[in-house]
This record gives C-alpha cells, sequence and structure tokens, in this order.
C-alpha cells in the first residue's frame, strides 16, 4: 500500500471514482443484458395463440395457456393467504406490542424466514402439505408453501409503511374517541394500505419466479387446473423443463419472455404504488 | 396475538420436519460419514456429501468475490458518487435484479457463458467458475441494496468533516464512511451468502452436477441444493430420508449465517443507539 501514499490524492481519487463507475456500469451492464436478451429472442413469438393455446407433446407445440392460469392460481393464492397473516402480525409489531422480548422472537422468526432457501421451502411443502396433509402435489401445496416464503417480505414492507403513519393520525383519532381497534382498521391501515400493497405485489412477483419450491410441492401438469387440489406447473418452472431437457428452444424463450414481461410489470407497479404512498404520507 | 406467531411457529415447523426426516439417517450412517465421505451410492446405503459440501462452498465463495466487489462497488459509488435523483433510479433498476426469476440467470448462463468459457478457458464449461459467476450476479442486488442503506445511516457529519478537513471524496469515502459502514456492509455479504449458498436451479443448469470432488475453478461440481433437487424426483426410502439429511446439513449452514448478520447488524444498531 505503501506506493499508494505517494500519488497524490487528487489523482487517487479520479482512479477511484473512474473504477467503481466503471463497477456500477458493468452491473447496470448486465441487468440490461439479461432482460434484453431473453425479450430479443423471446417477444417476436409471443402471440395470442401461444398465449392461450394448451401445450402438446410435452410442450414441444402449442403455447402455454392452462400454465399462465396454474402460475396466477399458485401466486394468487400464495398472496391471498399470506397477506393477512402478514399484515395482522405487522399490525401486532407495532400497534399492540411494545417492544419486547416477544417482538424480538417474532422478528427473529421472519428474519429468518426470509434467510431460508427455497429448496428447503420445497422440502417442508412436500413432507408437511403433499404427503403429511394429504393434499398431494397440487396448486393448494404450492400456494401454502409460498406464502410461509413469502410471509417476511409482506411482514416487513407492511410494518414500515404502518411505522411511516404520522404519529398525529393516531392521536387524532384517540381524540375523537375511537376505540384502538378503530383506530387501527379504520384510520392507520388506511392510510398505510399503499404500502402494505407494495408488499403484496412484490410477494406475488417472488412467487411467480419462484422454481425449487413449487417443483416439489406442486407438482407439473400440464393440463388446465380445475380446483385447487389440481397439479399445476408454473412458467418458471416450464421455462425450466424445456430448456433444460431441450424440448423446443423457441418456447423456452417465449416463455421466459412472458415471465420476465410479467416480473418487470410487477415491479414497477410495486414501485409506482410505493413512490405514490411516500409522497402522500410526507 | 396467535396469528403474529405464524411466522415463529412456521419456521418451527419447518425444522421440526426437515430435522425429523433427516436426522434418523445421519445417526444410521454416522455424522463423520455422512460429512465427510464421498461415496454417494444410494443403492448400497452409502451417502456420503463431502463433494457437494466441497462443491457449495467452492461455488459461494466464487459468487461472493463477484458480489461483494460488484456489490459494494456499487454501493459506494450510489451513495457518495453519484447525484440523489440518480440514486433514486439507479437503486430500484439494480433491486430489479433480484426480481428477475433465478431459472433465467441460469438460463442465460448456459447459453452464453458456459460456451464462452469451454472455448476459451478450456474443460466443459459447466463448472464452478461459470456457477460462481451467475451465482454472484444473483447475490449482487442483495449486497448493493444493504451497503446503500448501511452507507446512507451513516451520518452526513462524518462525511462533512472529513470532506471540511481537506480529505478528496475518496479518502472520505476509504477511511471515514466504509469504516462508519463497515458493520452493515458485513450484514450485507453474509446475507448475499445465504442467497448464493441456498440457489437452486440456477446453479443446476451452469455446474454440470457431477458426484466428484471438484478439482479447480473449471472442473464440474454439484452444490448441496442442487443435489436435494436433482434426486429428489426419484428417490424414496433412505435414499429420500438422505437427502432431507442434506437438507438439514444446508439448513444449518444458512441458519448460522443468518445468525452472524443479524448479530451483527444489532451490534450495529446497539453502536448507533449509544
Amino acid at each position: 500500500m505503501k506506493f499508494l501514499t505517494k500519488i497524490p490524492p487528487a489523482h487517487t481519487q479520479r482512479l477511484a471514482v473512474t473504477f467503481l463507475w466503471s463497477l456500477t456500469l458493468l452491473s447496470l451492464g448486465m441487468l440490461l443484458f439479461v432482460i434484453a436478451f431473453i425479450l430479443w429472442h423471446g417477444l417476436p413469438h409471443v402471440t395470442w395463440g401461444f398465449l392461450t393455446e394448451t401445450p402438446r407433446s410435452m410442450g414441444r407445440e402449442g403455447g402455454i395457456g392452462p400454465i399462465i392460469v396454474g402460475t396466477l392460481w399458485v401466486a394468487g393464492l400464495a398472496g391471498l393467504i399470506a397477506a393477512p397473516i402478514g399484515v395482522t402480525t405487522a399490525v401486532y409489531l407495532t400497534e399492540y406490542k411494545r417492544e419486547g422480548k416477544l417482538t424480538a422472537v417474532i422478528r427473529f422468526g421472519a428474519d429468518c424466514l426470509a434467510g431460508i432457501p427455497s429448496i428447503i421451502f420445497g422440502l417442508f411443502g412436500f413432507v408437511f402439505f403433499v404427503i403429511t396433509l394429504g393434499m398431494g402435489l397440487s396448486i393448494i401445496s404450492g400456494a401454502l408453501t409460498l406464502a410461509l416464503m413469502v410471509l417476511p417480505t409482506i411482514i416487513r414492507t407492511s410494518e414500515e409503511a404502518i411505522r411511516a403513519v404520522p404519529r398525529s393520525y393516531r392521536d387524532v383519532s384517540y381524540g375523537l374517541g375511537c376505540t384502538r381497534w378503530q383506530m387501527v382498521t379504520g384510520v392507520v391501515l388506511k392510510a398505510a394500505m399503499p404500502g402494505v400493497g407494495t408488499g403484496v405485489v412484490l410477494a406475488i412477483g417472488r412467487s411467480i419466479s419462484e422454481t425449487a419450491a413449487v417443483m416439489l410441492t406442486a407438482g407439473s401438469a400440464l393440463d388446465m387446473p380445475r380446483t385447487m387440489s389440481d397439479s399445476t406447473r408454473t412458467m418458471a418452472l416450464h421455462f425450466y423443463m424445456l430448456s433444460r431437457e431441450g424440448i423446443s428452444m423457441t418456447n423456452a424463450y417465449a416463455t421466459a419472455a412472458v415471465l420476465i414481461v410479467a416480473i418487470l410489470a410487477i415491479n414497477l407497479l410495486a414501485y409506482g404504488i410505493m413512490r405514490r404512498f411516500v409522497a402522500r404520507v410526507s | 396475538m396467535l396469528v403474529a406467531l405464524t411466522a415463529m411457529s412456521g419456521l418451527a415447523i419447518i425444522t421440526a420436519f426437515i430435522f425429523k426426516e433427516g436426522l434418523p439417517i445421519i445417526n444410521k450412517v454416522g455424522v463423520w460419514n455422512f460429512i465427510f465421505s464421498g461415496d454417494w451410492h444410494p443403492k448400497e446405503g452409502k451417502f456420503g456429501i463431502a463433494p457437494m459440501i466441497v462443491g457449495s462452498i467452492a461455488v459461494t465463495s466464487g459468487a461472493m468475490i463477484i458480489a461483494v466487489v460488484l456489490g459494494v462497488g456499487c454501493a459506494i459509488v450510489l451513495t457518495q458518487f453519484c447525484p440523489r435523483k440518480l440514486t433514486g433510479v439507479l437503486k430500484p433498476s439494480i433491486e430489479l435484479l433480484a426480481g428477475i426469476p433465478s431459472v433465467v440467470y441460469g438460463f442465460i448462463g448456459v447459453t452464453t457463458l458456459v460456451p464462452l468459457i469451454r472455448d476459451y478457458l478450456g474443460g466443459p464449461g459447466l463448472s464452478v467458475l461459470a456457477s460462481s459467476i451467475v451465482l454472484g450476479v444473483m447475490a449482487l442486488p442483495t449486497v448493493t441494496s444493504i451497503s446503500v442503506d448501511a452507507l446512507q445511516a451513516v451520518p452526513l457529519a462524518y462525511r462533512e468533516g472529513s470532506i471540511a478537513l481537506g480529505a478528496t471524496e475518496w479518502q472520505t469515502t476509504r477511511m471515514v464512511m466504509l469504516r462508519a459502514g463497515k458493520s452493515g456492509i458485513v450484514a450485507a455479504v453474509i446475507l448475499g451468502m445465504g442467497r448464493a449458498v441456498g440457489e437452486t436451479m440456477a446453479v443446476i443448469m451452469v455446474a454440470g452436477n457431477t458426484l466428484v470432488m471438484p478439482d479447480g475453478p473449471l472442473s464440474p461440481v454439484r452444490t448441496l441444493t442442487s443435489h436435494i433437487a436433482m434426486e429428489m424426483g426419484y428417490s424414496a426410502g433412505d435414499h429420500r430420508k438422505a437427502l432431507f439429511a442434506t437438507g438439514v446439513v444446508l439448513f444449518v449452514i444458512i441458519m448460522a449465517l443468518n445468525t452472524i448478520a443479524l448479530a451483527v447488524s444489532h451490534r450495529k444498531a446497539a453502536r448507533a443507539g449509544r
């Protein structure tokens, strides 16, 4: 390091800034490359027929109609299950409980849950929902597993949203004679709604892009799902199977393009809601 | 109150079930044999996951070198050298990288990166190196986003004070900001590591998945996660239990990483509160 000190600080400054900026541009470049590569190869093959038809001969031909429906079922259901639990937890953590042992335990649980890899969720969902509870490889097993997986995301974002609601809202509603319950449901949650919504939208996005956990719990059936106990294949898994087994590269690219567009739309939606929320609260 | 405990009880049930399924076989084979033996022959009752443990460690270390250099670099630029408006655009875009499905990363790795490695560096292409790069890119948003938060949490006065003393921006960054934000950055790195260790599908696609101990950056590997995912489909009996036992090992590693990350960031919180 000695030679570094001999170079004048102004030069090291310029050197460091150039180096760091090139790292940043490289990172951003990769993001653009990933998205552009998939869209470039995939979008030309995405037609109305592709989006609606049923896949034929293991997905070599035909479209991904049932797969889109299955993905929406699994991800939507996971969000629907996780949202009330997550929001209630967040309300409990922020409005009802002073910081203490119990909140620390709940937070620790959520933090650890957030760190568990999806394949472990898959293993768990497989023994617990699929085998022990006898739900089989099905939409509901997949959704329950994913709900557990995305729960920490919803808790964290809802908690932040509820904390961001100004103190004065609470004081005024108490001043008007509200009970705590009325205050929480009528005032705080209403004000925090967009923030909570962001969390749920992000959670659904995460469910859609998940592969390992749904592979072990929802199965990989290609038929149009009719009930919640039918097995289904999600888009991410379909893409994986098409490309991994070399079934059809064009359909794999097209599926990936649909997936990427969905993920981008979901993230932009979440970002949009969040910005509106921040603008309103502050 | 009861609902609030769902996350905690979910964690408890997951732990209980994974251990219940996995521990008996570890006892049967012996902890030592299970972790340090390289023989995986389910039909003969031989279950040794040493190559997979080494594989996971090799791939994760490689990934972390990439993720830390790029991630912390990005975080420094975003917090120190970049107009606020631009940061507001760049940070969400990098976080967007985290939303892209892991299979997409794996697929791009296998279609673009693997042939490059095969043609220019030799070997089968499906390798430790390819998996490290793919995982590094995947862990990048986690590392960047948490490091940015850590650096933004450093009081502005530190930076202003240092600049006022005549230090250049880079000297300030290196000697003041990075030091003050150190624990947050360490937490970011550990959480990124957790993401890299736990990733499954992307690794299956680019790692090559042989059951042999890897002997260099260009040799194919199998990680703990891909081991579970690949054999789960056709396993039964002791074989399946041994995969759960692999899950137990993975689980223990991840929990250790999480606990360290939490402890580090708590220490930071404690120090900030003082």
